[in-house]
């Protein structure tokens, strides 16, 4: 199991990142530290996904004449094709950034939604709020 | 299951539930409750639901962490089964898809850049709804923060500001005149030269976003509003994701139904080439550089 | 050419018939999808008014739409792939469409119309003027994403589309304009970023063991890996991560903390939309998994399905406790949610002979709990906007087209014959006797329990609801104030329920077919 833990050691840091962030999401009573821990969830996916699409020794999927793929027009005609063995795994990439995407969406959301309950209830502590909530809505 | 039985009392006789719901209420909020006076699921719910005790607190809390502790212990003990890191011949790196997309990238989308050509092309799809995720976000935070002023409250923060407008640091004012137009280009260089080099239109627009937000801090409010307000911010958005939405369905349908498209590639390696990915770069990052300066605005000032 | 050469690349170039596109019907998917996303996107720039006439007309289109699609696809005896794009998958993306899909699809598009009809006079009251737009424009966008998950083929895509259902989701539960409604927002989106961060870890060791997104190759590439042993460990640690968070996210038993809040609390169209629809296309997207990504037969062996039927047991019963002891009359609509979620986990939890009623669940319960939370709503507006029983007494006396439609949704909740629920029921029993022996009996214990729970509420709910007061003397039929829309939409849900009470049998062949194009 070591051994294995070792050689994967991008994938074992990305799940302890990912555990801080779960456990921070789940039990800190602040938004603003939930929020903190989903964006460490959420990274360390990105770093779990990003190490998934690693070769070692190869570059970015981008063409590149340094490693003698030039000849772009016959690739285009179909005629010859770009060395594989120069290039990592193009599709981790499109996925994190998507990923990406998604998790500053969710961020700026919870952070609005942050500050409207911080104009309502005075405090971040969510069970602080909750209490309140209830109470308001037992006097009713 | 006290409660149950009571209900089921109740049901018996339908319109004592009434009565009694109402005399719990009025227990409820006059005097805090006796022991004896309360019965045991009425405590127990009460410890729960409320969540005000402390054993209900530290009984979640212990239960959370042991559930969070299986779950990350499962997740490492499977990391070490995982295939190995930097390996060529881990399922994920060998498919035929990578093959594909490196190969015959080029001869299928014009794009150099075979991320650009997987991500605007090949699975435009997912990138149609990415796009959808951060519009729909820039609206959800735009109902949580936009404030909807009247005329009154609006002049009279005009003339707040211009009370405040001169007090702008010059070395930050001069500072900005050099930098937002230099980042503004390389945002869109980056944004142009999605398809041929790293980029694109999500990093180009942020880039952008970032030259509205200095231009904003340095400048104030009333010189960013001649040329950037609320109406231009939405128009901008519509016309990107619409245009996006429409190319794509053209783009779905002419390929699901085999009819000749007449989008062509153009030359590989050149500016004006593969087709849909440069408008569609440059849609998206108009797109992502008004979400930007839109999060800003709204967080500093609740308007854009 | 090089292409020719590769010999993958001609098994898909090559069009498969289901790749083949002979029929214009089979285009209406896709424009479903992208006709719905076009109108979210041009409901930023109007009116309400005009962005809810949108939207009624996107939703009736899509029910044409799918509805055509279902006819063809029944007729045509097999299902049939869209390429959304120039490259078939696995390059590129796809939709799959079958008969199930086709059914859900039409279901959804008519449950959304009928519940924003029957609360749209909710809606322009909690709702503030100036953002009245936006709420159209999310139930779009939430509309949009339902449709795609429904779908989609595509692992990825469908993480897309979850993404933009729980923003979407969360959004409409905040757009009621109160404090209490931002608590219930928080508490969702806590919640569904941690279902969506396993589902998002899911997909990526998923991809890392198989080496593809699409549907049908992870298939092929997990049954080769069952059958060596390969990664053995890796894929039922998936597996679960994909049953704890899709289980977050639909509210099954130890995840629910966040349902009768979000629920209870929002304006009643979308309390209708939330429990009718949203729950369901993540239920829908799992049994697509257990079918489509992993094959039952590896699913079979993880016993994943175990733990989920011990859990919709416990759903079934303590969801139906909780809401005995609430004395709010949505939060104990929303606690019933839980129970009923809680039917489809245990139809689930049964295997592949209770597949077909937890699917025909998923039919009843989009048909019957928008009916009560509407009806709910309408009795709100007697009682000066109040939840409280105590506020409610007679209620149904004052609208009494409301107090028939509550009183069929309560009947077909409970199981009495005729309504939509008993047939569930049945159709429960008889799939759990045909397991183990275990399984049975605490299936048939668990559906007894739970009918007398069901009972035990609704009953002295209806009681107090139809409770003869002083001021309540003389019955209304149509409210004080008659809200044409609401009682359209109560009457059309009202036939529902009997048409799918009586005519179950239809939907049961049609849902098997659908089954059997998945496997």
């Amino acid at each position: 199991m070591l051994s294995g833990l070792i050689s994967n050691f991008y994938e074992t840091a990305s799940i302890i990142v990912f555990g801080i962030g779960f456990v921070t999401l789940l039990l800190n009573r602040n938004i603003i530290k939930k929020i903190i821990g989903f964006n460490f969830m959420d990274t360390a996916i990105y770093l779990f996904l990003a190490s998934k699409g690693y070769i070692t020794g190869r570059i970015a999927p981008i063409v590149s004449e340094r490693l003698g793929d030039a000849n772009v027009v016959a690739y285009q005609a179909g005629t010859a094709v770009p060395n594989i063995n120069n290039y990592v795994n193009p599709v981790p990439a499109g996925l994190v950034l998507t990923g990406i995407v998604v998790s500053v969406s969710f961020t700026a959301f919870f952070l609005a939604l942050a500050v409207r309950l911080y104009r309502a209830y005075n405090t971040l502590d969510l069970h602080k709020i909750i209490s309140i909530m209830n109470k308001e809505e037992n006097e009713e | 299951m006290i409660n149950v039985v009571e209900s089921l009392k109740n049901f018996v006789n339908g319109t004592q539930l009434i009565e009694s719901k109402n005399e719990t209420e009025i227990k409820d909020s006059t005097v805090v409750k006796k022991h004896h006076e309360t019965s045991f699921t009425e405590r127990v719910t009460a410890l729960i639901e409320k969540g005000e005790s402390k054993a209900a607190r530290s009984a979640y809390t212990v239960v959370a962490v042991i559930m969070a502790i299986i779950i990350i212990g499962c997740l490492i003990y499977t990391v070490s089964f995982l295939p190995h890191f930097g390996g060529a011949d881990n399922p994920a790196n060998s498919s035929e898809v990578v093959r594909a997309y490196i190969e015959n990238g080029i001869h299928d989308t014009g794009a150099t850049n075979f991320v650009a050509g997987m991500i605007l092309n090949y699975r435009a799809f997912d990138t149609l709804g990415e796009s959808s995720v951060l519009f729909i976000a820039a609206t959800a935070v735009i109902i949580l923060l936009f404030r909807h002023k009247t005329k009154e409250e609006e002049k009279a923060e005009s003339v707040e500001e211009e009370f405040y407008e001169d007090k702008h640091d010059v070395i930050l004012r001069h500072g900005a005149l050099i930098l937002v137009p230099v980042t503004l280009m390389f945002g869109l260089y980056v944004l142009f030269n999605g398809h041929l080099s790293p980029g694109g239109g999500f990093s180009g627009g942020t880039i952008m976003g970032a030259a509205l937000i200095l231009y904003n801090l340095a400048f104030g409010d009333k010189s960013t509003k001649k040329f950037f307000n609320y109406n231009i911010n939405k128009v901008v958005k519509i016309i990107a994701l619409g245009f996006y939405a429409l190319s794509q369905a053209y783009a779905f349908y002419v390929g699901a139904n085999h009819l000749p498209s007449i989008i062509s590639n153009g030359v590989a390696g050149t500016i004006l080439s593969s087709g849909l990915i440069l408008p569609l770069n440059v849609c998206v990052g108009f797109e992502v550089a008004c979400t930007m300066f839109g999060f800003y605005s709204l967080f500093d000032r609740e308007e854009i | 050419m090089f292409l020719e050469l590769l010999p993958f690349y001609n098994k898909y170039l090559e069009p498969a018939s289901a790749y083949e596109i002979t029929n214009v019907v089979q285009n209406f998917p896709f424009i479903s999808i992208l006709l719905s996303l076009f109108i979210g996107i041009v409901c930023l720039a109007v009116r309400p008014k005009t962005a809810m006439k949108l939207v009624f007309f996107n939703l009736g289109a899509c029910f044409l739409l799918g509805l055509s699609t279902l006819i063809y696809c029944i007729g045509r005896g097999d299902y049939f792939i869209y390429v959304m794009g120039q490259f078939p998958a696995p390059f590129g993306n796809e939709i799959r469409v079958g008969v199930l899909e086709a059914l859900m699809a039409t279901a959804f598009a008519l449950v959304m119309f009928l519940s924003l009809m029957g609360g749209l006079k909710h809606i322009f009251h909690d709702v503030l003027p100036e953002k009245q737009t936006y709420y159209f424009l999310m139930m779009e966008f939430l509309f949009t994403s339902l449709i795609a998950l429904i779908y989609t083929n595509d692992l990825f895509t469908a993480y897309v589309f979850v993404e933009i259902n729980t923003l979407t989701a969360c959004a409409i539960v905040m757009l009621k304009h109160s404090k209490e409604t931002l608590v219930a927002t928080a508490r969702y989106l806590m919640m569904s970023l941690l279902g969506s961060g396993l589902i998002m870890i899911g997909i990526s060791i998923l991809y890392d063991i198989s080496g593809h997104l699409l549907m049908e190759d992870i298939k092929v590439a997990v049954t080769a890996l069952a059958k060596t042993g390969k990664y053995k460990l890796p894929l039922e640690v998936v597996i679960c991560l994909f049953a704890i968070g899709l289980g977050i996210k639909s509210a099954l038993y130890p995840f629910h903390s966040w349902l009768p809040d979000a629920h209870g609390t929002s304006t009643s169209g979308s309390s209708a939309v939330l429990s009718g629809l949203v729950l369901k296309a993540y239920i829908i997207l799992l049994i697509k998994m257990i079918y489509r990504v992993f094959g039952m037969e590896v699913i079979l062996n993880s016993r994943v399905l175990n733990i989920l039927f011990v859990l919709g047991v416990l759903a079934m019963t303590i969801g139906s406790i909780k809401a005995i002891n609430s004395r709010d009359l949505k939060r104990m609509i929303a606690y019933s949610s839980v129970a009923q979620i809680g039917y489809i986990y245990l139809g689930i939890g049964l295997g592949p002979a209770g597949m077909a009623a937890a699917c025909l669940q998923i039919l009843v319960h989009a048909y019957t709990k928008p009916m009560l939370f509407n009806t709910a709503g309408a009795f709100m507006d007697e009682a000066n906007g109040s939840r409280k029983f105590k506020d409610l007494v007679g209620a149904a006396r004052k609208n009494m087209w409301a107090g028939i439609g509550f009183a069929v949704g309560a009947f077909s909740m409970i199981g009495i014959p005729l309504f939509a629920g008993f047939v569930v029921k049945y159709n429960l029993a008889t799939a759990a006797l045909t397991t183990t022996k275990l399984k049975a009996i605490v299936a048939l214990v668990a559906l007894v329990i739970s009918t007398v729970l069901n009972a035990v509420y609704y009953i002295p709910a209806l009681m107090v609801l139809f409770k003869k007061t002083d001021d309540t003397k003389d019955i209304v039929l149509f409210g004080s104030k008659t809200d044409v829309p609401f009682v359209v939409s109560n009457g059309i849900f009202i036939i529902c329920n009997f048409i799918l009470g009586i005519l179950s049998f239809i939907f049961i062949d049609i849902i098997i077919m659908g089954l059997s194009m998945f496997a």
